[in-house]
């Protein structure tokens, strides 16, 4: 599975050339419309090719995303998908109850983590050394919070709540609660 | 020589125009009490925006290295009357304010009662004050989002507090189911001397039902509206205020319940209610707002100041007004793009709901964006007056913003952007402080010769300066907090170590940047108009109250 740094800093690309083509897009159309031009009119063909890419761009990014971003296809399958590590993880009063004070897994591991609430709604989220995110999911009291999650990089990782819970809430850090090991296949190799 | 004894001049001439107004054009005793309303409002939405403004920049201070003065606790009570101040005493108040000005401006025809008017402006100032005062002393801080049981988690906040915060919620709610009654009633009501009005036709053109309908019929047999675009705009973003008013309202009730409960010393069983469904409910009532009102109102706008400014019909009318319908379906149907981390959220809610009807909205406002700038076009050449540089700065902001949306509002995307500062600063920052203000800036601009019968504008180099600080210090404190984002940083939390400093630090700057931009605007306006003329608009107008405009 591809890291989600990777897919991170597609989105940063994309976006990026996106603004900048709006921004000059706007400037040009700022200094021409003070301008006398040689047509004011607008055909209508260029308004329906304009929705007709709107049409395909709201499509197909969703497409080009379950195709292309490991992690969506196995969040809407992970019901029929077999874990090979599952950690029960319990929240209350503001505080994760860990099964173990490090969990730990390997790179080739199907991980699932399966958060509960015994209060208010959480977050769930694994944050790396550098404090990017990997992944995240609400906790939400009186409802299963399962994510199956493949670590692509092995390192320590941090887990805190994603969800404003009260001013309490801010505290909620559990510093290197996960460690991943490299995969045993990639051991085997080297 | 002439120049000289114009600096000469100059420091009578600053008290005489700060207490008259520029060149004293501004006579307040010349207002209708239709003009004095519609102006308190936009006073005291300006007010509270600067009020929302002041939290943002301590707010900004806050995420660089918490301020001595204030706890934790205030923090995030500010966090949670930030939005609200901003979305409710400000964007409310002059919406609301200036729409009840149009529909009768554009319909030819008085307001259905100027009574019930007043008590919105009131409801909408007093309640916002109320809440804003709550949140301020009791510190209740559930945020906006009101996650349930949150709301009622006595452990962090006083019930009391919670209930005199809820109550000032209700108190604007209640003034906005006034003003929803005021503009269909105008809308469709017959007034004193008049011929019968259709109510009935009048009501089909005013919430779409004739564009959808010419645009399935042959040419001969399509019908003229009764309602202009804006007015059906104005009708249609009107219907999810109504919605919205009723799921808050219900909302706040089920949480009074549970304070006014724990202050008679029962406790409600929190599990009574379930979290995600409440939150189901809460986000679809919410959206109603964010994606139903704003856009649906914010796209009305900009049809009408395209037509004023370029003196042109619209282009492409009757598709518009067919995606005003659909905008309205989408906004009921979209919500579920905010639950896409919730692990228990039915899968085809996630797709259809969260992803499929929300990229609907890249469609609808994208057609928007076309309109307004291929009916700007057509008139071209245009003179780069203020309200035109708002409207394009306020068509920008959409045009950046509404795409960040739709990235977050993806499974894949979401679950490494959600509840992260890309949300909070490309997405909503850049979608209320560019796209949504700079609107209604250019709503302020081309309305206020109109408002204030021919006051004139005291700089336009402060008008020139709010322009270029506003822009560039929305678009970069949005900038550097998605970045910040996309390095990992949440919204709604506190980093206490410095992590992300460099993106709060050059996001604070250009939040100063914006509160410069307020103020500039501010004083340019209270110049205009005069301290004398700000007061005068407070003072009971002996005009007639059937009047919009003076009839000399």
């Amino acid at each position: 599975m591809i890291d989600s740094n990777v897919v991170l800093n597609g989105q940063t690309m994309a976006y990026t050339f996106y603004c900048i083509a709006i921004l000059l897009l706007m400037g040009w159309f700022g200094l021409r419309i003070t301008r006398k031009g040689s047509s004011n009119k607008v055909i209508p063909g260029l308004f329906y090719s304009f929705v007709g890419l709107l049409v395909i761009l709201g499509v197909s990014l969703h497409i080009v995303t379950y195709n292309t971003i490991p992690w969506v296809e196995m969040d809407v399958n992970r019901a029929n998908l077999t874990p090979d590590k599952t950690f029960t993880i319990v929240v209350e009063n503001h505080k994760f109850q860990l099964p173990s004070e490090k969990m730990i897994v390997s790179c080739d591991d199907k991980v699932l983590f399966d958060v509960s609430s015994k209060d208010l709604t959480y977050g769930f989220g694994v944050f790396r050394q550098d404090n990017s995110m990997v992944f995240q999911m609400q906790v939400v009291p009186g409802h299963k919070n399962d994510i199956l999650w493949k670590f692509e990089k092995p390192g320590v990782y941090t887990i805190r709540s994603t969800e404003y819970s009260g001013p309490k809430g801010i505290a909620m850090i559990e510093k290197d609660a996960i460690e991943v090991l490299e995969s045993s296949s990639t051991s085997t190799n080297k | 020589m002439t120049h000289l004894i114009k600096l000469k001049r100059k420091p009578m001439n600053f008290t005489n125009t700060l207490l008259n107004g520029e060149q004293g054009l501004f006579k307040e005793k010349t207002l209708t009490p239709m003009q004095k309303l519609t102006l308190r409002f936009v006073v005291v939405g300006l007010i509270y925006y600067g009020l929302a403004v002041i939290e943002g920049m301590i707010m900004r201070l806050y995420e660089v290295a918490p301020l001595p003065t204030i706890e934790t606790s205030q923090f995030f009570a500010i966090m949670t009357a930030h939005p609200l101040v901003g979305i409710f005493g400000s964007t409310y108040s002059i919406v609301f304010g200036a729409f009840l000005f149009l529909v009768p401006f554009l319909m030819k025809k008085p307001l259905w009662s100027f009574k019930l008017a007043n008590w919105t402006f009131l409801l909408i100032t007093i309640g916002t004050l109320t809440f804003w005062l709550a949140g301020f002393i009791s510190e209740y801080a559930p945020l906006y989002t009101l996650y349930w049981p949150l709301p009622a988690d006595f452990s962090q906040f006083s019930p009391l507090g919670g209930a005199v915060f809820i109550a000032g919620i209700a108190l604007v709610m209640v003034g906005a189911v006034f003003f929803v009654i005021n503009i269909f009633k105008t809308i469709v009501y017959t007034p004193e001397g008049w011929e019968k009005q259709p109510a009935g036709a009048l009501f089909a053109s005013a919430i779409g039902y004739d564009g959808l309908r010419n645009l399935f019929s042959k040419k001969k047999i399509k019908k003229e509206h009764l309602v202009s675009l804006p007015v059906a705009a104005i009708a249609r973003g009107t219907i999810d205020v109504a919605l919205n008013a009723g799921i808050i309202l219900f909302t706040g009730v089920l949480i009074l319940a549970y304070m006014v409960s724990a202050l008679l010393g029962f406790d409600l069983k929190e599990t009574a209610i379930d979290a995600l469904l409440y939150k189901n409910w809460f986000w679809w009532g919410l959206d109603l707002i964010a994606d139903g009102l704003v856009l649906i109102f914010v796209a009305g706008t900009w049809y009408l100041l395209a037509m004023m400014i370029s003196g042109k019909d619209l282009f492409m009318q009757n598709i518009a007004r067919a995606a005003l319908l659909v905008e309205l379906v989408v906004s009921w149907t979209v919500w579920s793009h905010h639950l896409l981390s919730d692990q228990a959220q039915p899968i085809m809610l996630k797709i259809v709901s969260g992803e499929l009807v929300t990229a609907f909205e890249l469609i609808t406002q994208g057609l928007a964006f076309f309109i307004t700038l291929a009916t700007l076009w057509s008139a071209r050449p245009l003179k780069m007056t203020n309200e035109l540089k708002f409207l394009l700065g306020g068509l920008t902001g959409f045009a950046l913003a509404v795409p960040a949306g739709i990235m977050q509002a993806d499974m894949g995307l979401n679950r490494i952007l959600h509840n992260t500062q890309w949300i909070i600063g490309p997405h909503v920052h850049v979608a209320v402080l560019i796209g949504l203000t700079m609107t209604l800036y250019s709503a302020i601009y081309i309305l206020f010769p109109v408002l204030t019968n021919g006051a004139k504008l005291y700089s336009q180099k402060l008008a020139n300066f709010h322009f270029w600080a506003h822009l560039l210090g929305g678009i970069g404190m949005g900038a550097f907090m998605g970045m910040a984002g996309l390095k990992g940083m949440l919204r709604r939390t506190l980093y206490l170590n410095g992590e992300f400093n460099l993106y709060m630090i050059l996001a604070a700057i250009c939040g100063t940047l914006l509160l410069l931009a307020f103020l500039a605007f501010f004083y340019n306006i209270v110049m205009s108009v005069g301290i004398n003329g700000v007061l005068g608009i407070f003072k009971p107008s002996k005009l007639n109250k059937k009047e919009l405009l003076p009839t000399e």
